[in-house]
């Protein structure tokens, strides 16, 4: 088992690396294949005064001149040994893992996002909590009372969960909590800055119940189904004819055999949402690291959309390694394998 | 209340998907008594006037500084903002409508005393400024932080005035320079601590407006941290950081150090005990804040959206906290001369005619978005006179049979094809592609519309000469706000032949020496009154060979929470003044 996780954990940062290189490609490769010159590139981090002159110097300052090898090179060193980057009027040091420097902010890229992390997991982790117990038990439910009055309410509740986009629910949300009725502090309150646990969660309980409303319709679903047909399956019949109790056949034998799909899903959704929960950041302005990509994106800051890029990757390859390593509690047939 | 609150709140939110139209700008409201809320009631008035000091001033940015530097920043509402803490040799007086166009002396005792030729102004500090830290200011703090500020390729936001007439003699600011003495910095001579002495390279009769800028706010040179100085301002005004997120947030406190006695020309009330600035919110969230009273201001002064504009104006319960503002500032289509046949006069006057000028008004959301533009220069910038040389005023919706008479003159009676482009992040703009696109149909001139992203279109596409040129955006759909308001803060940087570039344009196509010649004019000439006729000449000019063609003069709603007191529009800035206002 020790092997197998030392195994997973080598491919995880050769994966990492790759991604790397792939989105280092696509942000500074494919804009030179597609006909832009270094200037274009360097044209993004100089003034809108900027001359001619000016650009090219940049260019020259930033690396976008040198072979697009030698400037990934330098990148992956940096991930490596860390690098040095020039503002103009001193050396600015980035530790490793250097995961970029943002030529429009003048500092690297890691410190933010780590200053942003806190946010992003306070919110996935609150969220995943509802969704995946809100959703699971309202699938089971369903599945159990199929047909009855609560599983058709249920299933349509669910279907608006998942056809209701985050910037209408959560718009809507402030607007009658926060606004109207004043139960919940307004948007953009930062969460990690409160000084208990109580206003924590205060701050959190809209975006948490907003985003987990999406996922928990999908987790519904998906668990409704899988508990509907793992119920219809001989070794429930069998269960239940040695006399086990409803409740039992159910949890031990039911659900635990139509969680394996479930967890799979969960570990991604969450590896993705770690890596920032773009819509819900935006809607409820909370200062994670979707915000940070979706201000990235906009000022066209290669560096930090690289850097987000990464740490995203970083947690779903994690998230993935934890899953499969959780298959083998949930699923026996998997240790026995 | 609270039911209609939510049903509000219920169709703010479905309106999102929904698209939005402007609603009518009836000028109810406005003038007399102002502590009653009404349409228009900070407009040319200073609204809810108190002196009462306290409480905390809500603010929120649906985007960012493009930096707290007052060495390095170009946006209009920083340079609004930046007065609360660092304060210029001069600056806009704090008055509601055209009365803010004044120039007053800040940091100076006055304003600039030029000589005879307007190459050297000379200006004196006042006694007693002191830093956030109680030491003194002094004219070689100035001097170094418009050292500072020439330096583009560190500071590279702020404008490049000082560079542009300063007699620099090659100096490229201290950064460059290992002498950090400014030996070499002939350009401002600092003969005591209390005067500075510009010399210039050419005329500049305007130069009181550069003297406004913010990077004449005092800088000393040992607590300079470059690209970093922005995480910390050394404060003269009012108010100095307490905290500050880059980002996120920050807040400002009192700065026990600053001296009303020594403020005596500007209006500044620094009224709140605190002021608190969130960075990067949905403008959709901050519509509703400010609807709900959990926001102050809007600090990017742009006003809501237009989603947003068309329930307030539909609400008289809402409309009754809203300011329709004017702004100085032209929306407008340039065409490219060197895209054939726009190089002939007649097909760029054909285009001119045929345009219908009520539906590119729509695109901005009809009245409540802007009014017709006939000429370049907008009404708010003094001196300007509206100049309707293609019939705006009795053709609004184009003249066919004029446009076709022009296509005949300029050779193509059948008419042509061509590009338009636009910033394909900007509906309205996207929205002016599409009504030139109907109008030019009519006459023959076939088009296609092709979307370029905002971040780059001046350096890399429309305001590229040669990929102008090589893609035929013989008409690109832009924009220009001013500077400050006169007729060169306005039009310098979209007339002037000599600010072309190969590429990040603001000047897409006018080169014409007549043109140059009448600016320097302008330029030399120390009479207001004067130089005014001169700036409206030019525009004149400009629409006479139809160099542009300007669609909509610009126009915003911005919200005013019951609670904000001292609330007035300032023409200089076209938003609230930051610096006067405070909470009930």
């Amino acid at each position: 088992m020790i092997a197998y996780v030392i195994r997973r954990l080598i491919a995880a940062v050769l994966l990492i690396f790759v991604v790397s290189a792939v989105t280092f490609l696509i942000f500074f490769g494919v804009p030179r294949l597609g006909g832009a010159s270094a200037e274009d590139l360097a044209s993004r981090y100089v003034g809108k005064t900027a001359g001619e002159e000016q650009i090219k110097l940049a260019a020259e300052r930033l690396g976008f001149t040198d072979p697009l090898w030698e400037q990934y090179g330098r990148f992956a060193k940096g991930l490596v040994a860390g690098a040095d980057f020039d503002t103009g009027t001193e050396v600015d040091h980035c530790p490793a893992p250097c995961f970029g420097y943002s030529f429009i902010t003048q500092n690297p890229v890691l410190p933010d996002l780590l200053d942003r992390l806190p946010v992003t997991v306070s919110l996935a982790a609150g969220a995943a909590i509802l969704w995946l117990f809100g959703g699971v038990a309202t699938g089971v439910l369903s599945a159990l009372k199929r047909g009855s009055i609560f599983d058709r309410a249920a299933m349509g509740v669910a279907l608006a969960g998942v056809s209701l986009p985050i910037f209408f629910t959560g718009l809507l949300a402030l607007s009658i909590f926060s606004y109207t009725l004043e139960w919940t502090p307004p948007g953009g309150t930062n969460p990690v800055e409160q000084d208990n646990p109580w206003d924590w969660a205060a701050a959190l309980i809209l975006p948490w119940i907003t985003l987990a409303l999406l996922y928990a319709a999908q987790y519904a679903r998906l668990t409704r189904a899988g508990m509907l047909e793992t119920m219809g399956e001989d070794f429930i019949r069998t269960a239940r004819a040695k006399g086990l109790p409803e409740r039992r056949v159910v949890v031990k034998h039911g659900l635990r055999s139509a969680l394996t799909p479930i967890l799979t899903i969960f570990g991604l959704d969450l590896g993705l949402l770690l890596g920032g929960a773009i819509l819900t950041e935006t809607t409820f302005s909370l200062p994670g690291i979707g915000q940070y990509a979706v201000i990235a994106i906009t000022n066209q800051d290669l560096p930090k959309v690289l850097g987000v890029t990464l740490v995203g990757a970083t947690f779903i390859i994690l998230a993935n390694l934890i899953v499969d390593l959780l298959y083998a509690v949930v699923d026996p047939r998997v240790r026995t394998a | 209340m609270r039911v209609t609150a939510i049903a509000a709140g219920l169709a703010f939110a479905m309106s999102l998907s929904a698209c939005g139209s402007g609603g009518g700008d009836d000028g109810d409201g406005g003038g007399g008594d102002n502590a009653t809320p009404k349409y228009n009631a900070g407009v040319n008035n200073v609204f809810n006037p108190s002196d009462k000091k306290g409480g905390t001033l809500k603010f929120a940015n649906d985007s960012d500084f493009d930096s707290l530097d007052p060495g390095d920043t170009y946006y209009g509402y920083s340079w609004n903002f930046v007065r609360n803490y660092a304060r210029s040799l001069v600056t806009f007086k704090s008055a509601p409508g055209a009365k803010s166009n004044e120039l007053v002396p800040d940091l100076a005792e006055s304003l600039g005393k030029p000589s005879t030729d307007a190459k050297t102004w000379t200006y004196k500090l006042r006694e007693g400024i002191k830093y956030e830290d109680g030491t003194p200011v002094k004219s070689e703090d100035v001097k170094y932080a418009i050292a500072r500020s020439l330096d583009k390729d560190v500071l590279v936001n702020g404008p490049t005035y000082f560079n542009d007439f300063l007699d620099l003699k090659g100096y490229a600011g201290p950064y460059k320079d290992k002498d950090k003495t400014m030996k070499k910095f002939t350009a401002i001579e600092t003969p005591d601590d209390r005067t500075l002495i510009f010399h210039l390279i050419k005329p500049f009769s305007g130069f009181d407006y550069l003297a406004m800028l913010p990077s004449t706010a005092p800088v000393p040179a040992a607590k300079d941290t470059g690209t970093k100085y922005k995480e910390h301002v050394i404060s003269t005004g009012p108010y100095k950081f307490e905290k500050n997120e880059l980002g996120k947030q920050f807040t400002m406190v009192r700065n026990d150090q600053y001296d009303p006695k020594t403020d005596p020309d500007t209006g500044r009330k620094a009224l709140p005990d605190r002021i608190e600035v969130q960075l990067n919110v949905n403008q959709a969230d901050i519509d509703q804040r400010l609807q709900s009273g959990a926001l102050d201001v809007a600090i990017s002064g742009v006003g809501v959206q237009a989603e947003t504009r068309a329930k307030i104006l539909n609400d008289p319960q809402l409309k009754q906290f809203a300011d329709s503002a004017d702004q100085a500032r032209t929306w407008f289509t340039s065409f490219d001369n060197s895209v054939k046949p726009f190089d002939n006069i007649h097909c760029r006057k054909a285009v001119m005619y045929a345009v219908d000028k009520e539906g590119l008004l729509r695109a901005y959301g009809g009245s409540s978005g802007g009014q017709i533009a006939t000429n370049m220069m907008p009404p708010l910038v003094p001196g300007s006179k509206k100049i309707d040389l293609y019939e705006a005023k009795d053709k609004p919706n184009g003249d066919i049979d004029k446009a076709k008479q022009e296509l005949q003159e300029c050779g193509q009676p059948n008419g042509f094809t061509t590009n338009i482009s636009y910033r394909a992040e900007r509906e309205a703009e996207k929205a002016t592609a599409e009504a030139l696109q109907q109008s030019l149909d009519k006459v023959g001139i076939k088009t296609e519309l092709k979307a370029y992203p905002q971040s780059d279109y001046g350096k890399l596409y429309a305001g590229k000469k040669d990929f102008s040129t090589k893609n035929k955006l013989g008409l690109r759909v832009y924009g220009w706000g001013s500077d400050w308001p006169d007729g060169f803060g306005f039009l310098s940087q979209i007339t002037d032949s000599r600010v072309i570039r190969d590429a990040g344009n603001t000047n897409f196509n006018v080169n014409d020496p007549e043109i140059d010649a009448m600016i320097d004019k302008a330029l030399g000439e120390l009479d207001e009154k004067a130089r005014e006729p001169i700036w409206v000449d030019i525009d004149k000019k400009v629409m006479e060979n139809a160099y542009y063609l300007p669609t909509v003069w610009a126009r915003q709603l911005l919200y005013r929470p019951e609670r904000l007191t001292n609330v007035f529009i300032t023409d200089a800035y076209n938003m609230y003044d930051y610096t006067t206002l405070g909470v009930q």
